[in-house]
């Protein structure tokens, strides 16, 4: 097991949701939340999955973690035990799994139960994994939370006594609580102020270290990504339009679609600021995904082409690993 | 609670957090869950109104041997229809019977078959409606039409079909209620589970492999007891009132015991109506003080579980 291995691969995943209306509640359509991504994250990596909201990044994270089915397509784990196909497992045979992966919220008003202290709400899932006495399960909470920087004393209080940072943390502690190698972190810190953003960030940043994590840090805000993540993957519409370094998707921006969504990022120097480029109308509804590149009603280089042919997700040249990229007008793919 | 971080070096980034720490707990409050539900109860002048009411009618039936002076059931030759005196506070029944005694031992039947049906259908209701709500698909699907095959039954026809094959009792009359009302609370409790099965807290607890039994009765149950107090409250204000309907008509609990319906029973004669209201108004009081009453703490148990209005 190889730092850089893949932990999960995914593999043409798709998640389609059925619409049902009228009286009669038929299915009239689906909608395509995840549509076909096909995505390595590697062990001890932070893998970005950035995108406008609405495109599908929860719903590939609660994929990964198999809180919704893919309709489509597999993820498989691989760990010490070898390679195991996540998604042809029942929930009982997924048990032995749900302890390595995890996943910390984007709500802090949702993310803990209102009708239990912290320590209710921490302790069912310690008794799961069979820590068996009470006093036990007490000091594991009270070093989880002191992990997360807060006093132990705290786990015997209500969720509505803490503030969105110290909820987030809290989610954070019990994402942390039976020890996972990999932490979905879905808009973790998205709801708070900046300055408990770098906090969260920071404290995030130092467990990782600490226990060896792997995440896949998802965000609609680039200027996050920047500062946290190793690789990060461009998804529009159900579909990953660009995967590469995280440096390089800054400084060699290959799809338009993150070229427009970079140029939205307030930059501080001067020399750099670009033009921004304004994405114009609205994110088309994933139940009727436009023809070819989904991108094309509102790509400002579209050609004929791109109305009717899928571009294929392609590999470019690229001095940091690969750079993948899903559009026609990029010249130089590298032969397969 | 420092000595565990004394084993690493300080970095800036304790001292940054020691500083937000210590503001946390300046700012913390010490004010408990359930202590914050009473005061708000408590505040509201009705619902303790109510229940002052429901509390002194309730002991009053419960302790009825040792208040009533008169055996309810024992006629008095001759004290016929008397009116209120001394001896009989709410004046004598038909048959001589104190009717006091028989409002006080009624009210025990009567409050056991409201209070009891709706136990009943909550406990049934809730069982089927939180499991249900949560883990949806067929299952859900079948106990949504089970439940709106009993709703939409015609309950008079209910009561007169078992009647007319079980015969008349009390326990008859509770089967029937609960039968009938254990799908109002069911829906209740499941359309609670469909808006708390979204909830981040939920998602983290499947995501540890917790089961859906687990999850639904331990952890989003507590979130919807709110609601499903004031249905319970309420049903029994239904229930009673529907007891005594029954009991009017002759169909409720047989008429050799004394409930609230059966009392009002007499009433359906014109000559009492008209010249006895001792027979039928105190009864009729007592049944209207308590349905409201129970109304009142209804209320009031909304307010104070009722999450938009928590500050
Ligand atoms: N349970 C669901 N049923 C139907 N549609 C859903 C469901 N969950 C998400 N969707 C739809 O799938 C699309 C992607 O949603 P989501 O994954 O939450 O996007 P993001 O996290 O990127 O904002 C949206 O159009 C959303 O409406
Ligand atoms: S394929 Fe065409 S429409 Fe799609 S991103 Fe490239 S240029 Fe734009
Ligand atoms: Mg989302």
């Amino acid at each position: 097991m190889q730092p850089n291995d893949p932990i999960l691969k995914l593999r043409d995943v798709q998640v389609h949701f059925p619409v049902k209306t009228g009286v009669f509640k038929r299915v009239t359509g689906h909608v395509r939340a995840v549509d076909g991504v096909d995505l390595d994250v590697r062990r001890g990596e932070v893998l970005g999955l950035v995108g406008e909201s609405g495109c599908g990044k929860t719903t590939l994270g609660k994929a990964i973690l198999q809180l919704v089915r893919a309709t489509q397509g597999t993820v498989t784990y691989s760990g010490e035990d070898g390679e195991t196909e996540l998604t042809s497992l029942d929930d009982a045979g997924l048990f032995r799994f749900r302890k390595r992966l995890q996943i910390v919220f984007q709500d802090p008003h949702s993310s803990l139960n209102p009708a239990f202290t912290i320590f209710g709400s921490l302790e069912d899932p310690l008794r799961h994994y069979g820590v068996k006495t009470r006093e036990e399960r007490r000091k594991i909470v009270g070093d989880l939370l002191e992990a997360v920087n807060m006093r132990r004393e705290s786990m015997d209080r209500y969720p509505h006594e803490f503030s969105g940072g110290q909820r987030q943390r809290i989610g954070i502690a019990r994402a942390l609580s039976i020890e996972p190698e990999l932490i979905v972190c879905d808009e973790a810190v998205s709801a708070l102020d900046v300055s408990i953003q770098a906090q969260v960030l920071q404290l995030l940043m130092a467990l990782k270290r600490e226990k060896n994590l792997t995440y896949v840090f998802i965000t609609h805000d680039l200027s996050v990504t920047e500062y946290l993540c190793d690789r990060i993957a461009v998804m529009y519409l159900g579909k990953i339009v660009e995967l590469c370094d995280a440096e390089d998707l800054y400084a060699n921006t290959l799809h338009p679609y993150s070229e427009a969504l970079l140029s939205a990022i307030p930059v501080a120097d001067l020399d750099k600021k670009s033009r921004r480029i304004v994405l114009q109308g609205d994110v088309p509804s994933p139940v009727n995904p436009p023809s070819g590149c989904p991108f094309h009603p509102r790509c400002r280089y579209a050609v004929d082409r791109c109305k009717t042919e899928v571009p294929e997700l392609r590999r470019f040249k690229s001095a940091k690993g690969e750079h993948m990229a899903a559009c026609h007008l990029i010249d130089q793919p590298l032969a397969e | 609670m420092t000595d565990a971080n004394a084993t690493r070096p300080r970095t800036r980034r304790d001292a940054q957090f020691d500083k937000i720490r210590d503001r946390e707990a300046a700012l913390a409050g010490t004010r408990q869950r359930t202590g914050r539900f009473m005061s708000k109860f408590l505040n509201n002048r009705l619902a303790v109104m109510g229940f002052v009411i429901f509390a002194v009618i309730c002991l009053m039936s419960l302790f009825a041997p040792l208040i009533a002076q008169h055996d309810p059931m024992s006629p008095n030759l001759r004290a016929i229809a008397k009116p209120p005196s001394a001896e009989h506070w709410f004046g004598t029944d038909k048959t001589g019977r104190d009717v006091f005694a028989r409002v006080l031992y009624g009210g025990r039947i009567s409050i056991l078959v409201g209070l009891g049906s709706a136990l009943l259908s909550a406990i049934i209701g809730v069982i089927i409606g939180v499991y249900s709500g949560y883990v949806g698909g067929w299952l859900d699907w079948i106990a949504m039409r089970i439940s709106e095959i009993f709703m939409s039954f015609p309950q008079i026809i209910l009561v007169l079909l078992l009647v007319a094959i079980l015969g008349q009792s009390l326990l008859n009359l509770i089967v029937i209620f609960t039968l009938t009302g254990w799908g109002g609370i069911y829906r209740m409790a499941r359309a609670r589970m469909l808006s708390i099965r979204e909830e981040e807290y939920v998602q983290a607890l499947r995501s540890f492999g917790l089961g859906p039994a687990r999850i639904a009765y331990k952890h989003m149950l507590p979130n919807a007891l709110g609601p499903i107090m004031v249905n319970i409250t309420l049903s029994t204000a239904a229930f009673i009132l529907q007891e005594a309907g029954l009991s009017f008509l002759g169909l409720g609990v047989p008429l050799s015991i004394p409930t609230w319906g059966n009392i009002l029973n007499a009433a359906q004669d014109l000559r009492v109506l008209e010249q006895n209201w001792w027979i039928w108004l105190p009864v009729g009081a007592t049944i209207s003080l308590f349905v409201l009453s129970v109304n009142f703490i209804g209320d009031g148990l909304r307010d104070a579980t009722d999450p938009s209005q928590q500050g």
